[in-house]
């Protein structure tokens, strides 16, 4: 015979008065404080994005609501500067870049971690002597060698070295890399992958949060990238990137801020877009450079 | 199929001056099912990884199928291994990890999805085939390990304690399994457990090991009956046999006053050796050692008595079995009568078995 039994009847217990408005306080204030804190970021982009709405004449203004609503601004981003062209090469050095650093780190990260080989803590160290080195102490013998090899003026100077991997996304790999089981990469070896299969297919499978880390802020710092762009291709408009352009944007004609603030927006548009769209995986992965790095 | 061979092969880990494995010589037969027994530390592993190739031998060498394999590596050895922890890919479906072995040999998508549901039917396993191995138990886990051994139908299985992460009573089931499993495949198995009792139930034959030596090698009853030196009598069987140092004297050992004759294969022996009585070999009567009960352990129709008592001036822990119907009480006073015909000699010195 089965017994019917009643559904349990659970009374949930309601935490006294005075523990419920401390709750509820303490709510209040950590929300007032983030909220506050997020404004102060958002400020900016606000500015930007009301600015790039403006009339140039309301731009120079004290006015902070756009009126009449220029939406033309974005059009006209791109009839008065190569904005294209400058998207493109952004694009090139990026993308380029960004392949070839993963596909160049993660071996080496691979060799470092997890091989045994004679050398293996010489290497390591002349990676880690890499990655505290200032880049401006390498600037001028690049240069030379550049210029040398008849490539200044061009993107090259800027794309090629990452193909040889990059001292900080071996490192921070690599940490990576170690903290995978043995045991993993053993049974992938008896069922019969050789090194490199391990590396393209064990690892990284296991590893995707890094490299998608590595990747991301690989192609961050490309694309926000300045200086070298400037370094080498600074005399030859045809090879800029949105970086430079930007900034001579103003310079181009007269300084139109609503054009340039219109600029700025299309260039910052796609990190934001890349942001959301990767943000798993880019914040676990600062997660593990914060845990491990 | 083949044969496995270990020609004196040496594993000396590189920062260590004693070796892991020291001067192994062991044959494994086409079919066998070989397990490699002892404590831990004790060489085990690296005598398996050895042979697998994911560790370099030092010195000597590795047959398998009467091909040398020591210089080639772990892809081209025709071996699968079943971890400790299975090292299932946590992104890949049971059935992709059961076949990412064929995967790796280059079989097309379809032939290899129906070779891992036929594996996957065989293990009983053909529920979970679309599961990741985070969903499924311990036990499932290790059946999936062992269905990517299987299917690529190896010369040799190795297994390095593929039951240690799973409770009690599935370890029994599995290690049923596994021996069944063997037995329709007729594969060459290696099988490394530091439970000398799965060892006694699975291996064909049992070699055991310690400090990277092998002790002896030998069917399950002949290292029960005849261990060929005081480390394997100490280590088959459980509970542990007797080991007292005690004083040979023509032919006879005086056992806590007791005088035992131990046949004429030790007469010659004089002087201090090792006494080894398994529990079976010590029976509680009304004559014989005094000894005082500590424990008395029952397993259902037996019992062990665990007891202490004087022997040469030193108080010595004996066990007996007895039946567990007439077990004596804590604490009681009994006597111990030996059975001479069962009682094992060692040398005192080198532990070396001494007579028949
Ligand atoms: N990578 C290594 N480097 C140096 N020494 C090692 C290494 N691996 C194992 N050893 C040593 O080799 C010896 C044998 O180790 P092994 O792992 O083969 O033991 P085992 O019999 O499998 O033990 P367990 O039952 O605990 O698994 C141990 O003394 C161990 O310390
Ligand atoms: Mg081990």
């Amino acid at each position: 015979m089965s017994a019917v039994t009643a559904p349990v009847a659970l009374v949930r217990r309601r935490p006294p008065a005075s523990v419920r408005r401390k709750r509820f306080l303490l709510a209040v204030a950590n929300h007032s404080l983030l909220i506050a804190a997020a404004v102060a970021f958002l400020a900016p982009f606000i500015f930007i994005l009301l600015t790039s709405l403006m009339t140039n004449n309301q731009a120079l203004s004290t006015s902070l609501w756009p009126h009449p609503i220029r939406w033309s601004n974005f059009y006209d981003v791109f009839t008065k500067a190569p904005f294209w062209r400058w998207a493109l090469n952004t694009l090139q050095y990026s993308v380029l870049a960004t392949i070839g650093l993963v596909l160049s780190s993660v071996p080496v990260a691979y060799a470092l971690a997890r091989l045994r080989w004679r050398g293996r803590q010489v290497s390591f160290l002349i990676v880690l002597i890499a990655l505290m080195l200032p880049p401006q102490v390498t600037v001028v013998p690049l240069y030379v060698m550049w210029a040398k090899l008849h490539l200044v003026g061009t993107l090259w100077p800027v794309i090629l070295p990452n193909w040889f991997g990059d001292a900080f996304s071996i490192f921070l790999l690599r940490q990576f890399f170690l903290t995978i089981p043995e045991e993993y990469l053993d049974a992938a070896r008896v069922d019969g992958c050789g090194e490199l299969r391990i590396v393209a297919t064990v690892v990284t499978r296991l590893a995707k949060p890094a490299i998608a880390a590595v990747a991301l802020f690989s192609f961050l710092y490309t694309f926000n990238d300045f200086f070298l762009p400037l370094l080498y291709t600074g005399e030859n408009p045809h090879h800029w990137v949105l970086s430079l352009g930007l900034s001579e944007f103003r310079s181009l004609h007269q300084v139109q801020w609503n054009l340039t603030m219109a600029a700025t927006l299309l260039v910052m548009a796609p990190v934001i877009v890349l942001f959301f769209l990767a943000q798993r995986a880019f914040v676990e992965g600062v997660t593990l450079t914060g845990v491990k790095g | 199929m083949a044969d496995v061979r270990y020609e004196q092969a040496t594993k000396l880990y590189s920062g260590t001056d004693v070796p892991a494995v020291d001067a192994l010589d062991l044959e494994v037969e086409d079919g066998e099912f070989m397990v490699l027994v002892g404590p831990s530390g004790s060489g085990k592993t690296t005598a398996l990884r050895m042979l697998a190739g994911l560790e370099e031998v030092d010195a000597g060498a590795v047959l398998i199928g009467g091909r040398d394999v020591t210089d080639l590596p772990p892809k081209k050895r025709d071996v699968a291994m079943v971890f400790q922890n299975y090292a299932l890919y946590p992104y890949l479906t049971v059935s992709q990890n059961i076949a990412f072995p064929l995967k790796m040999a280059g079989v097309k998508k379809a032939e290899r999805e129906r070779q891992a549901a036929e594996v996957a039917r065989r293990l009983g396993m053909e529920r979970y085939l679309g599961r990741k191995p985070s969903q499924l138990s311990g036990g499932e886990r290790q059946r999936v390990a062992m269905g990517r051994a299987i299917i690529r139908q190896p010369s040799v299985f190795l297994m390095d304690e593929p039951l240690s992460n799973l409770d009690a009573k599935l370890r029994v089931q599995m290690r049923a399994d596994i021996a069944a499993l063997q037995r329709d495949l007729g594969v060459t198995t290696v099988y490394v457990t530091h439970d000398q009792a799965e060892a006694m139930t699975l291996g064909h034959r049992v070699a055991v090991l310690d400090h990277g030596r092998l002790q002896q090698v030998g069917e399950p009853r002949e290292l029960y009956d005849r261990p060929t030196n005081r480390f394997v009598a100490g280590f088959i069987g459980s509970p542990a046999m007797n080991l007292c140092d005690v004083t040979c004297e023509h032919g006879a050992v005086s056992f806590g006053g007791e005088r035992v004759e131990l046949g004429p294969a030790v007469a010659n022996g004089s002087g201090a050796v090792v006494l080894g009585l398994r529990p079976e070999a010590l029976e509680v009567g009304l004559e014989g050692l005094p000894a005082r009960v500590e424990v008395v352990e029952e397993f259902g129709a037996d019992a062990f008595v665990f007891s202490s008592a004087q022997i040469g001036g030193e108080e010595t822990r004996l066990v007996a079995r007895t039946e567990a119907r007439r077990a004596p009480a804590q604490g009681e006073r009994i006597f111990l009568r030996v059975k001479p015909e069962e009682a094992h000699l060692f040398d005192a010195e080198t532990g070396q078995r001494l007579g028949a």
